[in-house]
């Protein structure tokens, strides 16, 4: 396998492969400059939760970063792997149904509890009909993400695959470590 | 080729696999209606634990309960040492503890509610050394984790995994469904034209799987899988059946439909789903290949039904059945499918599973008894 892009999101920083982009805010607005800055076409961004913000910027700036945009296709995987889920916005829910006095459990929250809405989100995107996966591991392990990955691609149709460590545990502690591989 | 070495499930209709074959094969469910249950303002119908009947261990949440119960049963079928760093343990599931974050939960330390923490906690049970492999990939994640179980075994990074698939109920995925105008008030009707909605339930299940040059007869063999994307919608299936389509076509590869036993479909009894998954079969040329969905025996058990429902029709193909989809009368979708309505007799030794989920994704595992291939 062959890595073609990478990029990480802390909530500081954000590197392409290994080249810092110059931004100035932090924390989920970071994810919002680089959105307006570099992307600005895809006004569903902002109904996303911050799992899914991260993700999109993160697959995004891969994708400008190799160029073409691909047309839809069913040969890229899009497998991606955390430790918090999807426990930020499990949180949020859990504040529309905690008291029997203020109880209006929200749709729109609810369907952002689980964590592989990201990898729709990206499939939906680019028109991706290829494998999407999203795993979880109780700490960030480079081994079990490579086994995985690997394996992964024992699937005939996989040709490449965005691919990485996506994990929001709140606004202000994020990390995504993504890559582009091919086979 | 890849080998089904044991199972076991863990349901409110039984605790191991030979019961609840026996009360589906009989047509049973527990499937009931609760009032004011769980802290929750509005009724609701699913299958749910007796919890009083259910071994509780000491210092695990309910959640881990059940699938150390589970796979403690299907383990104790083989002669594997679960200790062994050769073993690999997956876990599927879509909430895991999430009822932890209730202010009114029992108490647990805080971390628990993290999916990676409380498969550590079943791994550890039984001294596995290794990371445990969550797999969330929404309610398609029981075949996920079967898929990725065989390739990790495929490429030598594990000798045997043990699959186990489970979800408990609480007031936060109850109240979310019900938010989002999904849950049927009555038992659900998979396919039916009167189907509402769906019911969800709670169970855990558990397959062992290892690597055999050869299948014996009466083994079973986990052929081939995929998982593919609508890119379509977050919450609304295609209307063409694209994912669904497209991972049938991947794993039944160049198996001939006639081969096939049955489809044992997702069937969750909403509208969409199921008008999604018969175009999906008919699409794939799989329209006079019966279909049975087990919905109306369990409801939706989330990250367990992957693997209860193949456990189970593993079982109907052991006994020569093609299990009748309970709740089922007349067909209520637009595209022509076979569904089965009662139990009826087969002698073929394969079948298709098929599983759907929020984030648009999709799985189809295909599964054959014997060596032929």
């Amino acid at each position: 396998m062959t890595t073609k892009q990478w990029v990480k999101i802390t909530p500081e920083r954000v590197e392409l492969n290994g080249e810092p982009l110059a931004t100035t805010a932090r924390g989920t607005a970071l994810l919002t400059e680089i959105y307006r800055t570099r992307i600005n076409d895809y006004p569903k961004f902002f109904k996303m939760d911050e799992l899914c913000k991260l993700g999109f910027i993160a697959s995004e700036l891969l994708l400008q970063a190799e160029g073409d945009r691909h047309q839809d296709s069913e040969d890229r995987a899009v497998i991606l792997f955390n430790r918090s889920s999807s426990v930020t916005n499990d949180r949020k829910y859990q504040d529309t149904i905690q008291r029997p006095d203020d109880y209006f459990p929200s749709p729109a929250l609810f369907v952002y509890t689980l964590p592989n809405i990201v990898t729709g989100e990206i499939a939906i995107r680019n028109g991706y009909y290829g494998e999407t996966s999203f795993y979880v591991l109780d700490a960030y392990d480079e081994a079990t993400i490579r086994a995985t990955v690997e394996a992964s691609f024992l699937d005939g149709m996989t040709q490449s695959a965005i691919c990485g460590w996506l994990d929001c545990e709140d606004a202000d502690h994020f990390e995504a470590s993504v890559y582009l591989i091919e086979k | 080729m890849i080998r089904r070495i044991a199972d076991n499930i863990y349901s409110p209709l039984g605790l191991t696999t030979a019961d609840n074959y026996a009360s589906v094969k009989q047509g049973r469910s527990r499937l009931c209606r609760y009032e004011g249950a769980m802290g929750l303002p509005n009724p609701f119908t699913a299958s749910l634990f007796d919890w009083d009947q259910v071994e509780r261990l000491d210092g695990y949440t309910r959640f881990e309960t059940i699938a150390i119960q589970s796979a403690r049963q299907a383990l104790a079928q083989t002669t594997i040492d679960p200790a062994s760093p050769r073993v690999l343990f997956v876990l599927s599931t879509t909430k895991g503890n999430v009822e932890l974050l209730d202010a009114q939960a029992e108490s647990f330390p805080e971390d628990r509610v993290h999916l990676g923490t409380a498969a550590r906690m079943v791994s550890a049970y039984f001294g596995n050394p290794n990371q445990p492999l969550v797999v969330s990939n929404a309610c398609i994640s029981g075949l996920s984790a079967q898929i990725i179980a065989m390739r990790l075994i495929e490429s030598g990074a594990c000798d045997t995994a043990v699959v186990i698939g489970a979800d408990v109920q609480s007031h936060f995925i109850i109240s979310g469904f019900q938010s989002l105008m999904a849950l049927s008030p009555m038992e659900c009707r998979p396919f039916d034209i009167e189907r509402v909605g769906l019911n969800l339930g709670e169970a855990a299940a558990t397959i062992i799987y290892d690597k055999v040059d050869q299948i014996g007869a009466d083994e079973w063999q986990a052929v081939s899988g995929a998982v593919r994307n609508d890119a379509h919608h977050i919450s609304n299936p295609s209307r063409t059946g694209e994912g669904s389509y497209r991972a049938i076509r991947a794993a039944m590869g160049e198996m001939p439909a006639e081969r096939l036993a049955f489809v044992n479909v997702h069937g969750t009894s909403t509208l969409y789903n199921d008008e999604m998954e018969a175009v999906a079969v008919n699409r794939a040329g799989l329209k006079d290949v019966p279909v049975n969905s087990l919905k109306g025996y369990y409801g939706h058990t989330m990250g367990a039904a992957g693997v209860l429902e193949t456990i189970l029709s593993m079982q109907a193909v052991d006994d020569g059945c093609i299990l009748g989809t309970r709740g089922f009368e007349e067909l209520g979708v637009s595209k022509a499918v076979r569904v089965s309505a009662q139990n009826a007799q087969t002698d073929k030794r394969a079948f298709l599973k098929l599983l759907s989920g929020f984030g648009g994704c999709n799985a189809a595992m295909l599964f054959e008894k014997g060596g032929e291939r």
